[in-house]
């Protein structure tokens, strides 16, 4: 299978309004992902999710610049082409879903007017046509009565259907990437294993290669074939999704797999990781996370891990993970 | 809608009641009302016939029926100077305020909006500061003392433009820039934020993720969005106009409604100051009543609101 | 422009401007000095406002021709000094403006309070009157008033007053709406105030910030809306140097070429307008944010 996105040694960074605070919300990110699999990107608030999937889509904000990198997409590289060239793909090729349905949809607009300006825009679909292919998408997103919805606004829709929209609005153009950074968040919990059933459904049918940016290790083992989880912008392990649950090799992995609650450990506290997530304009020296770090030791404090393999797929940033064998990596 | 519709309209008509009301009761609060609705330099006996023909002997209430029921047939009292009924009066000053108004009003708006836009997609570059500087002139500076300084400079120095009267399409421009200035200053400020706030909102982002060019994105999301809030109070402004163009009707003897209350005090013409200011007020109820239906017209989201 | 050239000439604005960070020196320097000359205009002004002489009428400044150093700004149609006159017209508009901004305080914060806190019937009656209030444009209210009342300075305080309450009342109520649910309100309500010692013990200083931010920016409202009456003839009275009745003179000279009658006092309006707005800007971001949406 060829990969569809290829990211190597990626970084962003925000500048201050003085021109002297750098925070380095992204540093050195590197992943692959191919045609019809999903890629967990798990982290808290302040890891640099969301502007990682900014970055790929480049649509920083003006005080936002790429430091290094490259982003590999269908073969093309994204992080040299012009503005217009961009404004091609996204929507087009690449797509992406935001958090809050009822925010991303414009109040002003019908549904079926948002979803028809994609099509128009990309595609120089004629107006009638374009909204009988609207009513068409809704109907694919599981949308009942779509000749009703079409014309009405996103404040008459319920939450879950606004999400399904944006869905609609999403897949309009069969993009080959999609990319959601916490879809459900915002949905009721009732609603949610409905749109990740359908994200599924949408992922399967259109051979979609998915980005899926959550906090909630849940969904990640549901929906995902591969997670990736980030701390203080940086990629600290990266791996097959059974892998990392089954054998996690970083510190803060575990923690985050340890405070899952599980039904019938009635007795057990809920373990929960000491300490903050540092500001990302301030962080500390060394490894991001030896603050909070069990297992930190002198080295941790001074030198930031560098990449190493635990197993030819599992990869990880911790001076303390166990190295993988020479004759493993070779194979 | 209905129900917005009508619940709007028993806003209005409660506070156009209460408006009578206080103008009502401010006049009596004088202590004899009667020297003020009577003509200068009339006698003892005209004050004493006034005095019983405004029933001032009788309780409150009842006087205040009474006015009230000449008020809804049409009689707001006649002038003295002008020796005709004030309504009559007024109505013939008020094709000339809505005239100056809306120039002012055109003014305010053409060079408001688009600079309020300008200012937000560039913010904080040269265009904002300059923006910046305009807009808090506009509001700094009183109005009449800009026209007054724009005779000065165009009538008196350049004789360019007429410095008072009506005639021609020269008359209205100075009127129309001194009057409209502090308005343009405030649509301005106000597109600008507005702007600034949608320019920041979800659905923008994710227009800009769809792929929609950039002029498709400020030119239809951003922009209808923006200019809600700027349109509201554009409307609100333009009966406000008509009231606070007193000093500059006055200082170029524009024959407006606002010269008309000039006139009213310079003359001690009491009849016409009240009805002005009644008359003033009650516009404004019902443009902010219009200007409701409006706003729920253009938002959807309003019209299941309430 | 790229970014840092643009960001440098900026803070540069900003610095002339000195809206944002540092403290408005200009501005208040600009308010401090006009107040100093308020009260000192006993002894900075040269003539007596109020007198003129017949035979200097219309004198130009003196940098002019035809102006004599007598008379450093020139005189006026009765022949009165020009400086004298703008110099004790700084007393007047100080005073009358500071006055009313006060006395429209006192009243819209407290009505505010009122409303706000108790509720009810006193909430509507009060919010129903503020809104008709609001409607009515200030200076046709205060117009309407004057010609009722008659003019003098004084009155022309107490209808000052009487029109900008309500700009106070509504917001300060907003405030103490959301002060109302604040914990340490409900505390001393369980701990059995009275309602009167938590309106002026709690709730009274917290809308203290915002009752001075809307105090500083009404200021230059208050001063404008006076200077109009007078201009009009129904604000403060003659012989009396206020600023808006110059220019209501000035308006004699001005066909005839006679500029400073009408720019200088205009100017004088101006920089105490400006100045009181850029400071009651700066308070409001500095005092609190969440005021900006004033």
């Amino acid at each position: 299978m060829s990969a569809i996105l290829e990211v190597s040694g990626l970084s962003t960074q925000y500048v201050g309004a003085r021109g002297t605070r750098v925070t380095r919300a992204v540093d050195d990110v590197s992943f692959t992902i191919e045609a019809g699999r999903t890629l967990g990107i798990v982290g808290e608030s302040g890891s640099g999710k969301t502007t990682l999937a900014l970055t790929l889509m480049r649509l920083l904000p003006p005080a936002a610049r790429i430091a290094a990198g490259s982003v590999r997409f269908d073969g093309e590289e994204l992080l040299s082409k012009s503005e217009s060239q961009m404004r091609a793909i996204r929507g087009k090729r690449m797509a992406m879903i935001l958090q809050d349905p009822m925010a991303s949809l414009n109040p002003l607009f019908t549904v079926g007017d948002q979803i028809a300006e994609t099509l128009r825009a990309h595609e120089a679909t004629q107006r009638r046509t374009a909204w009988e292919r609207a009513r068409g998408l809704l109907a694919a997103v599981n949308i009942a009565a779509p000749e009703r919805r079409v014309g009405e606004y996103p404040h008459e829709l319920s939450g879950g259907m606004r999400q399904r929209v944006v869905g609609a609005i999403a897949i309009s153009c069969g993009p080959r990437l999609l990319i959601a950074d916490e879809p459900t968040t915002s949905l009721d919990v009732t609603i949610q294993a409905q749109y990740l059933k359908l994200l599924g459904d949408i992922q399967r049918e259109h051979g979609l290669a998915m980005i899926f940016i959550t906090h909630n290790l849940g969904i990640v083992a549901r929906m995902c074939d591969q997670v990736a989880v980030m701390y203080a912008g940086r990629l600290v392990e990266a791996g097959p999704v059974r892998t990392i649950f089954n054998e996690p090799a970083h510190p803060y992995t575990r923690a985050l797999i340890e405070s899952i609650p599980r039904f019938g450990d009635a007795t057990e506290r809920l373990t929960a990781i000491e300490g903050q997530p540092p500001d990302p304009s301030a962080l500390p020296p060394g490894c991001a996370f030896h603050p909070r770090c069990p297992l930190v030791v002198d080295r941790c404090r001074v030198e930031a891990p560098t990449e190493s393999r635990v197993t030819v797929q599992h990869r990880t940033r911790c001076w303390m993970a166990a190295p993988a064998p020479a004759d493993v990596l070779k194979g | 809608m209905k129900r917005f519709i009508l619940k709007r309209l028993g806003y209005a008509v409660l506070s156009l009641l209460l408006l009578s009301l206080t103008i009502f009761l401010f006049v009596r609060l004088t202590g004899d009302p009667a020297v003020l609705l009577v003509e200068p330099g009339a006698s003892k006996a005209d004050l004493e016939a006034v005095r019983a023909q405004l029933g001032l002997d009788r309780p409150l209430w009842v006087q205040y029926g009474q006015f009230m029921s000449s008020l809804v047939r049409g009689d707001l009292g006649h002038s003295f100077y002008y020796r005709t009924p004030v309504l009559e009066l007024y109505l013939s000053r008020l094709p000339y305020s809505l005239l100056l108004a809306a120039a002012a009003m055109a003014f305010s708006l053409l060079v408001g909006i688009p600079s309020g836009i300008l200012a937000a997609v560039r913010v904080n570059q040269w265009w904002d500061s300059a923006g910046k500087i305009f807009s808090l002139l506009g509001l700094s500076l009183p109005s009449f003392w800009v026209g007054l300084v724009m005779i000065l400079f165009f009538s008196v120095y350049l004789g360019w433009l007429p410095s008072s009267g009506s005639g021609t399409a020269l008359h209205v421009v100075m009127p129309a820039f001194a009057l409209g200035w502090y308005f343009a200053a405030a649509h301005m400020r106000l597109t600008r934020s507005s702007m600034l706030e949608v320019l920041g909102s979800e659905y923008v982002k994710l227009a800009r993720l769809k792929g929609l060019s950039e002029a498709l994105v400020i030119g239809k999301h951003a922009f209808k969005n923006a200019l809600i809030p700027v349109l509201t109070l554009a409307g609100i402004n333009l009966v406000i106009m008509v009231n606070v163009a007193v000093v500059v009707e006055t200082v170029f003897a524009w024959p407006g409604v606002g010269r008309l209350l000039y006139e009213g005090i310079a003359f001690r013409d009491f009849p016409v100051v009240q009805a002005t200011v009644l008359i003033g007020g009650a516009m404004i109820v019902i443009v902010n009543f219009f200007v409701d239906i409006l706003y729920a017209v253009i938002d959807p989201r309003i019209r299941y609101e309430r | 422009m790229n970014g840092s050239r643009a960001a440098s000439l900026t803070v540069a604005w900003r610095f002339a401007a000195l809206r944002i960070e540092g403290f408005p020196w200009i501005p208040s320097a600009i308010l401090g000095t006009i107040a100093l000359v308020a009260i000192f205009a006993n002894v900075l002004a040269p003539y007596n406002p109020e007198v003129g002489v017949l035979g200097e009428r219309f004198r130009p400044p003196a940098w002019q021709y035809g102006g004599s150093e007598a008379h450093l700004l020139g005189t006026d149609h009765v022949g009165r000094d020009v400086l004298s006159r703008l110099i004790f017209g700084a007393r007047v508009s100080m005073v009358v403006g500071f006055t009313a901004v006060i006395v429209a305080g006192v009243l819209g914060t407290t009505l505010g309070i009122l409303s706000g806190y108790l509720g009810g019937w006193v909430d509507q009656v009060i919010m129903r009157v503020t809104d008709t209030w609001l409607a009515l444009p200030a200076l046709t209210f205060a117009i309407f008033l004057a010609a009722v009342v008659g003019p003098s300075e004084m009155n022309i305080v107490i209808i000052l007053g009487a029109v900008y309450w309500t700009r106070y009342a509504r917001v300060i109520r907003g405030e103490v709406l959301s002060l109302r649910e604040r914990d340490f309100v409900r505390l001393a309500i369980v701990a059995g105030c009275s309602k009167k010692t938590i309106m002026r013990r709690h709730i009274l200083p917290n809308v203290l910030n915002s009752a001075i931010v809307l105090g500083t920016l009404m200021l230059g409202v208050v001063i404008v809306t006076e200077a109009a009456l007078s201009f009009l003839g129904v604000g403060v009275p003659p012989p009396k140097p206020a600023w808006g009745l110059m220019l209501a003179d000035g308006k004699k000279g001005l066909m005839a070429g006679y500029w400073w009658l009408t720019v200088l006092p205009g100017i004088c309006i101006m920089l105490m307008v400006l100045s009181a707005n850029l400071l009651g800007d700066w308070l409001r971001v500095k005092l609190d944010p969440q005021l900006r949406q004033l």
